[in-house]
């Protein structure tokens, strides 16, 4: 592993909150753990004693079964907390509840949360490693760091390529760490969305914004396609989504006039024939499941550079 | 029991005063203001080097009582209050009960007869339970002694029923305060709508919810030709529009509050709720154009908007905590620090906004230091450095945007009808 940039944070919170060495630190990190993923025993034993727990206020299974995955492959013991089975329903707070799992000995928490900045509350609050695995629409770094490192396995590096992220911008925690990993190892970000979706300043963040959707696919060499969540009701929602499909959608036709290569990236779980088409989705440019078998080694490379840290922290206070 | 305030710099600009000269109180009273005063008093305080203010008076307090005496009390709050100087207070009605009927204003009143360290002036309700919908009794209200109306922390959607308000309020001659905020535009939202709000995934309230609802409550008062004065003006183009009004001779005032000449946006980037407040901390074009408008006479007094709550409600979630923070007792400080030092404005600019202003908004016979006057008196040390610590507060909550920042102006006695009630 790479010695030369060293980790010092016991959590990871957000994309935003690190610099450019850190992100290729976890990048570098991940490729060794990639390896570790392909093998006949897919397991290291560099947290073994170590307690993981996935504390998640929001359903979500992708994420949590990759995070448990990646926790598995490096030895550690796994606990999985969701909001339904937990004391929330009995109106514990979420320090309460984060204390509560440090009075228990875990060594990690790694938390979905519906409300921006809770995973940053709770790491104020204490003193294990919190990884954030989505807070409301803030951030959701291992999403994007993972993002970024299907993309750098794909096209070499990062530095000078145009990245598109089309969809609900507003709300999307994945666009926001997206733009901060990308624009910090210096790739120039679009976004693009419905003029409503599209949240005032983001080009503070280091963003273009457009609502043209053939203008963010010119010259981009990748478009990072984000799920579009229209209300419950189908029946309403469907007219909402024909036109989101036929102004904003990834067609066939909107890719041959796009980059011969351009790479075609989602998030997941994917809404065929809203935001994408079934035959772009399944296209050689497509990296939808690579990107999933990658989160798992971005994981791992989270969950044992913030222990790292962390040991080291208690270490030097123990001196 | 006859209380001598010597060599102190006297700012009273009801008076165009702002010299050295000694203070004589007997009974309860001011007696005299002059040079070189002796006359056997009980006490003597030597103010030399201090400023000699007439009490602070605060348009804009949440005291909680009754309902919540888990947040603040009457005896608590008025503490804090002494504490930053401030002699008289208006209380605000959104309490359990509400004080949207005489009932609940005579409980209140024998509460602060019990307990109060300062002057507690109630607020009743524009409607009842703040709910908008139906106008309260406002001449029973008087009766039982409000000296204002507001249904502040909620607005009035209702024009016809802000128009009813507007037409009694003048009636009864009570002062109506407005919290002024379209809920349909800022549904939801927990902090400034803008790129801060963006980079933190927070839902914003617009700077539009707020000054919009001004622009119309202003044209009803033009209409009903009564007096209003907005609650706690936060962006640009509220100040604006005021300052428009007043030009037009609409009888508007307005007030601010500390934070929103201070801290901007920014200052939510950690996911503090002790920055938590509604209307939110805007933009620094906006924190420019509030100091412009104290400046320039338009906004015309500085309030707390001292909004106690416990710990349970604000260490949590951003989107889940309370809005609302505590400003009894650093105000003063506040404001000496960040528009008196700078020279933005004089002591007796700032005595006009934090006194002289609030009593003639409100109709009381208060904001001056002349013979015959109520002995309420601050005493402040403009030079004394104090640093903001929780555990130093006095309110029963600490929901305190002012942590750890070095203020300059320290409260050394306030004096409440002649009595001394707080001493640093």
């Amino acid at each position: 592993m790479s010695e030369t940039t060293a980790w010092n944070k016991k959590d990871l919170l957000g994309l935003e909150y690190l610099s450019k060495e850190e992100i290729l630190l976890i990048l570098d990190t991940a490729d060794s753990f990639k390896e570790v993923t392909s093998r006949e025993i897919k397991k290291v034993p560099v947290l073994r004693g170590k307690t993981v727990v996935n504390l998640f206020y929001e359903p979500s299974t992708r994420t949590r079964v990759s995070f448990e995955l990646a926790a598995k492959r490096l030895s550690a013991d796994v606990i999985n907390i969701a909001s339904e089975t937990s004391s929330v329903k009995k109106g514990e707070t979420l320090i309460d509840t984060g204390r509560n799992i440090e009075a228990l000995k875990a060594d990690i928490i790694v938390m979905r949360h519906n409300y921006s900045g809770a995973a940053a509350i709770l790491a104020r609050h204490l003193g294990i490693s919190v990884v954030n695995a989505g807070d409301g629409w803030h951030e959701h770094p291992t999403q994007a760091l993972l993002d970024i490192f299907t993309l750098r396995e794909k096209l070499g590096k990062i530095e000078g390529l145009n990245v598109s992220i089309v969809g609900d911008i507003a709300h999307s925690r994945v666009a926001r760490s997206n733009i901060w990993g990308l624009t910090k190892l210096g790739a120039r970000v679009t976004v693009c969305a419905p003029k409503m979706l599209i949240p005032p300043g983001i080009e503070e963040m280091g963003a273009r914004a457009t609502c043209n959707i053939e203008e963010a696919l010119k010259n981009a060499d990748a478009v990072n396609v984000l799920r579009m969540q229209f209300e419950r009701d189908e029946q309403s929602a469907f007219p909402q989504q024909m036109e989101y499909y036929k102004k904003f959608g990834i067609t066939e036709e909107r890719l041959s006039k796009a980059k011969k290569n351009m790479i075609v990236m989602h998030p997941g779980p994917i809404n065929r024939g809203i935001e994408i088409s079934s035959e772009v989705a399944d296209c050689p440019q497509s990296v939808i499941l690579e990107q999933v078998t990658n989160g798992i080694a971005v994981r791992m490379a989270a969950l044992f550079l913030v222990t790292q840290a962390h040991d080291r922290k208690k270490d030097e206070t123990a001196d | 029991m006859k209380l001598l305030i010597k060599n102190g710099r006297v700012v009273d600009p009801a008076n165009n005063l702002d010299e050295e000269r000694d203070v004589l109180v007997d009974q309860g009273r001011i007696v005299k203001v002059g040079r070189n005063l002796n006359g056997g008093a009980d006490q003597i305080i030597d103010a030399a080097r201090w400023l000699v203010l007439p009490g602070l008076i605060d348009m804009h307090v949440h005291l909680r009582e009754p309902g919540r005496e888990d947040k603040e009390t009457v005896e608590s709050g008025t503490r804090a209050a002494v504490k930053g100087g401030i002699t008289t207070l208006v209380a605000m009605p959104n309490t359990n009960p509400a004080m949207d009927t005489p009932e609940s204003v005579q409980l209140l009143q024998a509460r602060i007869k019990e307990s109060a360290q300062a002057h507690v002036l109630i607020a009743g309700c524009i409607s009842r339970s703040r709910q908008g919908r139906e106008l309260t009794d406002l001449a029973r209200l008087k009766r039982a002694g409000i000296v204002a109306i507001s249904d502040d922390g909620a607005a009035v959607d209702s024009a016809p029923l802000l128009d009813r308000a507007l037409r009694k309020a003048k009636e009864q001659k009570l002062a109506v305060l407005l919290h002024c905020e379209d809920r349909n535009v800022s549904a939801g939202g927990v902090m400034h709508l803008g790129a801060m709000s963006t980079r933190l995934g927070l839902r914003g309230i617009s700077a539009e919810s707020e000054y919009k609802r001004i622009q119309r409550d202003i044209q009803l008062a033009e209409k009903a030709r009564c007096p209003v004065h907005i609650c706690h003006v936060s962006c640009a183009e509220s100040v604006e529009i005021i300052a428009r009004a007043k030009k037009k001779g609409v009888r508007v005032t307005a007030e601010t509050a500390p934070h929103y000449f201070t801290l901007t946006e920014e200052a939510v980037r950690d996911y503090d709720a002790d920055m938590k407040m509604n209307p939110p901390l805007r933009g620094a074009s906006d924190v420019h154009a509030v100091i412009q408008g104290l400046i320039k006479g338009t906004i015309d007094t500085i309030a707390s908007d001292h909004a106690p709550h416990t710990i349970n409600e604000k260490e949590i979630e951003f989107d889940r905590a309370e809005f609302g923070i505590i400003g009894l007792e650093t105000e003063l400080a506040v404001a000496a620090t960040w528009l008196v030092r700078p020279g933005h404005l004089s002591w007796s600019d700032l005595v006009k906004k934090l006194s002289l202003h609030p009593a003639r908004i409100l109709g009381i016979d208060k904001g001056t230091l002349g013979p015959g006057k109520a002995a309420d008196i601050t005493i402040v040390d403009p030079a004394a450095e104090w640093v903001v610590r929780k555990e130093e507060c006095v309110s029963k909550s600490r929901n305190t945007p002012f942590v750890g920042w070095r203020l300059q102006g320290r409260v050394m006695y306030t004096v409440v009808d002649g009595k001394v009630a707080y001493r640093q």
